[in-house]
């Protein structure tokens, strides 16, 4: 009796787990396919190649180059900046203070938090920011917010890539006589390298793909960048106003963009994961 | 520089934490010698090894007391430069830790980082500390490919030669050989044996056989305490004290 | 060459630190601006009365929070129902059950549903999610919607917050030792008995800060939402009414707020909320997670 019970028992959870597992994937599939139906036919030549035309912002012929060179530089600038505030931070944590650093632990945790709070909220901080400093929506203050958003994730993702270097190192490093900077800057960096560029490329797919931050903080244009204080448009925010247009010529270009934002975030993070596993076989030696 | 020892510790402690790792080391380290550091296992032989160039104090919650002086220079002063005396005493580790560099640039970083930019300068210091651990025949062709390609044996050595290219008084060897191949092994000895004319070599080992090997002098760790300590001969052959002679006769260990 | 060295590390140290605290105060700058923003508004009128007012007009100096705050609830905690099971019955097979070559096929594609921006759960909310409530769902239990409605929202939320509850749960899991797992299995446990009396048990920390983990990212989340949630600023009755989540009031009201008075304030306020309920579960949860910690070992 009791053991039939458990067999039961055994089997219809094991269903109900391979079931979970296949409508995952099943949704998975669905969202790819979706995306792809509708922006394939969508994506040719003239929509990458062209600025928006027929009208202002809701002209009915033209591609999206506006938006995908406003997302590669928003992004781009927002990323370099979010790196070079954040590296010293990381190198900060692990090579000048220990492992079981109270303080460190501390800033851990702040970062994490700070990993947690909403995009939303750090389009409005930006735009709080902006007004300070006497900005209006542009380029720069759409870096400003992308950079505020990603730092966290920067951080965070280098300083769990510094910790595995190995203590030996620094202790080898020292033993030449080494300063404490030196031994960063000069062996860990070189060491971490390969997970720092990835950790890089998640922050970067991370800031790319997001749209609530530069809400306030970008605006929105139909001409191509031109300077940092221009308003600049992006992807996400390109597919948010294209998708809720009545016209149909217009969603085309919120079709293509979305296919293009994702093939550039998936390609993005495909070659962060190949990194971390060559990272994976080269520090186990 | 002369006089008969390198390295003097005095009253030595070390705690982590609430730990008491090293109780009143005295001790004075002879120059141009093998000596080993002998003991059972989490007696304290590598922490000895890390207090005299002051790599303890990279760990968190290590503190001690006492004084070590190298030749006439006390380590622990206040105002000294901790690179500099980290410069005069080499440190070969457990395992080979190849910089994430290539061959050449790894024995070349150490002089580097002390002020060494000249091009020719560099080079002939790569090929001599390459020579004075036998690798330079090896590797004289792949300088400039990466040195974690090398086989472990090889990247020892590599760790050796980039030790030297500082040009230290005291190579510190913390059980160099207890990841390599008997083979290998062999080598890091024989590059001890010759260099122990120009070099004090202070190494930690648990291999009996080889402080007979190789060692000229000994010292007998125990629980943190320093137990005895003498010339070889005397250490293995006529120990005074008990724990020494059943140590060295394997019947504690 | 020596002074030199050792003011470098002097100043590179000082350097790093001062760069450190910045980030560090970045936090308390974040609060600091968005109370500073809105604090107009809080001298003019009760926090707590405009929390629980239902009335939002903004041309009249009306500012009441309940309609959205009660949106965000509906809307993120239909999508917690949807997919916590979801992703707890996912992330145990595929550590439990699935053989290794599964799981390391498996774990990238879970990764790549993480990747996706939202903006494009957005598109996909819009053009599948939305019409099959409006034009199967809803007939089924005999009521009319448009499609932009909550369970449309809660939908896309729980696709969206799947991968990362499975992502974090997996690795929680895949945690435990095994060593744990033979011994249950060396008493005659069957696998499944093995599971929830040992590995889940022993992972339950873990898989706690994996679903606050998703909590907060459905609850923050605001460009899928906007674009399928209705954004009607009532008080919800059903799953089939519309919903207007706080962070998609602020995000679709940024462009008039500067010429009606007091509307900036009012957003920066809901900014602040949001944070307020984000940084406020966050520090629960790490508590909760300490203590939990301490008793299990």
């Amino acid at each position: 009796m009791r053991w039939s019970w458990r067999k039961v028992e055994e089997t219809f959870f094991r269903c109900l787990m391979m079931a979970a597992v296949v409508l995952v994937m099943l949704i998975l599939l669905w969202i790819l396919l979706t995306i792809l139906v509708r922006g394939v036919p969508a994506l040719d030549w003239e929509m990458v190649s062209r600025t928006p035309r027929g009208g202002f912002y809701l002209g009915k012929s033209g591609g999206i180059l506006n938006a995908i060179l406003g997302s590669l530089f928003l992004t781009l600038g927002a990323t370099l900046a979010a790196f070079v505030a954040g590296l010293p931070v990381a190198l900060y944590l692990t090579c000048f203070r220990g492992d079981s650093s109270r303080t460190a632990a501390f800033i851990r945790t702040v970062l994490d938090v700070l990993w947690g709070i909403p995009s939303i909220v750090y389009g409005a901080f930006g735009f709080v920011l902006m007004i300070w400093l006497g900005l209006r929506a542009s380029l720069l203050g759409g870096m400003l917010a992308v950079a505020l958003l990603i730092l966290p994730i920067m951080i965070r993702g280098m300083d769990e890539v510094i910790r595995l270097v190995p203590r030996e190192l620094y202790d080898s490093a020292y033993a030449l006589g080494a300063t404490k900077m030196e031994t960063a800057f000069r062996v860990v960096i070189r060491q971490a390298a390969p997970g720092i560029l990835s950790t890089v490329l998640i922050a970067l797919g991370r800031g790319m793909g997001d749209a609530a931050s530069v809400l306030f903080t970008a605006g929105y244009t139909d001409a191509l960048p031109s300077s940092l204080l221009e308003p600049v448009a992006t992807l996400p925010l390109a597919i948010f106003f294209q998708l809720g247009t009545p016209f149909p010529e217009v969603q085309e270009r919120a079709y293509a963009s979305a296919l293009l934002l994702t093939i550039l975030i998936l390609v993005i993070s495909g070659v962060a994961r190949w990194l971390i596993r060559r990272y994976a076989r080269q520090v186990v030696r | 520089m002369t006089g008969e020892h390198v390295i003097h510790a005095r009253d030595l402690n070390v705690y982590y934490g609430q730990l008491h790792v090293l109780k009143d080391i005295t001790v004075a380290i002879p120059r141009s010698k093998i000596t080993a550091i002998i003991g059972p296992s989490g007696c304290g032989k590598s922490t000895l090894l890390r207090s005299f160039n002051r790599l303890l104090e990279t760990m968190d919650n290590v503190r001690l007391a006492g004084s070590v002086r190298l030749g006439p220079q006390d380590v622990y002063a206040p105002g000294v430069d901790v690179t500099l005396i980290r410069k005069k005493m080499g440190l070969l580790a457990q395992r080979p830790f190849p910089l994430p560099m290539s061959i050449y640039e790894n024995v070349a970083f150490g002089p580097r980082l002390h002020g060494i930019r000249n091009r020719r300068a560099l080079d002939r210091l790569v090929e001599d500390n390459l020579q004075l651990t036998g690798l330079w025949s090896e590797v004289r062709d792949r300088l400039h490919t990466p040195a974690v390609e090398l086989s472990i044996g090889q990247q020892q050595r590599l760790c050796l030669a980039r030790g030297l290219a500082v040009e230290p008084e005291v190579i510190l060897a913390d059980e160099p050989t207890s990841a390599l191949d008997p083979q290998s092994s062999r080598r890091i000895e024989e590059c001890f044996r010759h260099l122990k004319d120009r070099y004090s070599i202070v190494m930690v080992t648990h291999i009996l056989r080889q402080a007979r090997r190789l060692a000229d002098y000994i010292l007998f760790l125990y629980m943190g305490e320093l137990v005895e300590h003498g010339p070889a001969e005397q250490m293995f052959n006529a120990p005074r004290r008990e724990l020494t002679r059943e140590y060295v006769q394997g019947v504690i260990s | 060459m020596l002074r030199w060295r050792q003011w470098q590390e002097r100043i590179g140290r000082h350097l790093l630190q001062g760069i450190t605290l910045g980030c560090v105060l970045l936090a308390g700058l974040m609060i600091l601006g968005l109370l500073l923003k809105s604090w107009p508004l809080l001298q003019e009128q009760n926090l707590w009365s405009m929390l629980v007012s239902r009335d939002w007009r903004p041309h009249r100096g009306e500012f009441g929070y309940f309609p959205f705050l009660a949106g965000t609830l509906w809307v993120t905690g239909g999508a917690m129902l949807l997919a916590v099971p979801l992703a707890l019955l996912t992330a145990t097979y595929l550590s439990e059950y699935a053989s290794h070559r599964v799981c390391t096929l498996f774990k990238p594609l879970i990764d790549l549903l993480a990747g996706i921006p939202s903006v494009v759960y957005g598109v996909w909310g819009v053009l599948t999610i939305v019409p099959l409530v409006k034009n199967e769902v809803a007939p089924w239990f005999g009521r009319f919607t448009s499609g932009y409605c909550i369970l449309s929202a809660s939908l896309v939320l729980a696709v969206m917050t799947l991968p990362v509850i499975i992502h974090v749960s997996l690795e929680v899991m895949q945690a435990v030792p095994r060593e744990l797992r033979e011994s249950a299995l060396s008493l005659g446990a069957t696998r499944w008995q093995t599971v929830k009396k040992v590995v889940l048990r022993k992972a339950l920390p873990g898989l706690l800060a994996a679903n606050v983990l998703g909590f907060a990212r459905a609850f923050g989340e605001t460009m899928a939402v906007i674009m399928v949630a209705g954004n009607v600023a009532r008080v919800p009755g059903s799953i089939f009414d519309p919903a207007y989540p706080l962070p998609a009031l602020i995000a679709n009201n940024y462009g008039e707020m500067m010429s009606v008075p007091r509307y900036d304030a009012a957003l920066m306020l809901a900014a602040l909320l949001l944070l307020g309920v984000v940084l406020g579960f966050s520090v629960l949860s790490r508590l909760v997670l300490q203590r939990l910690q301490r008793r299990w070992r």
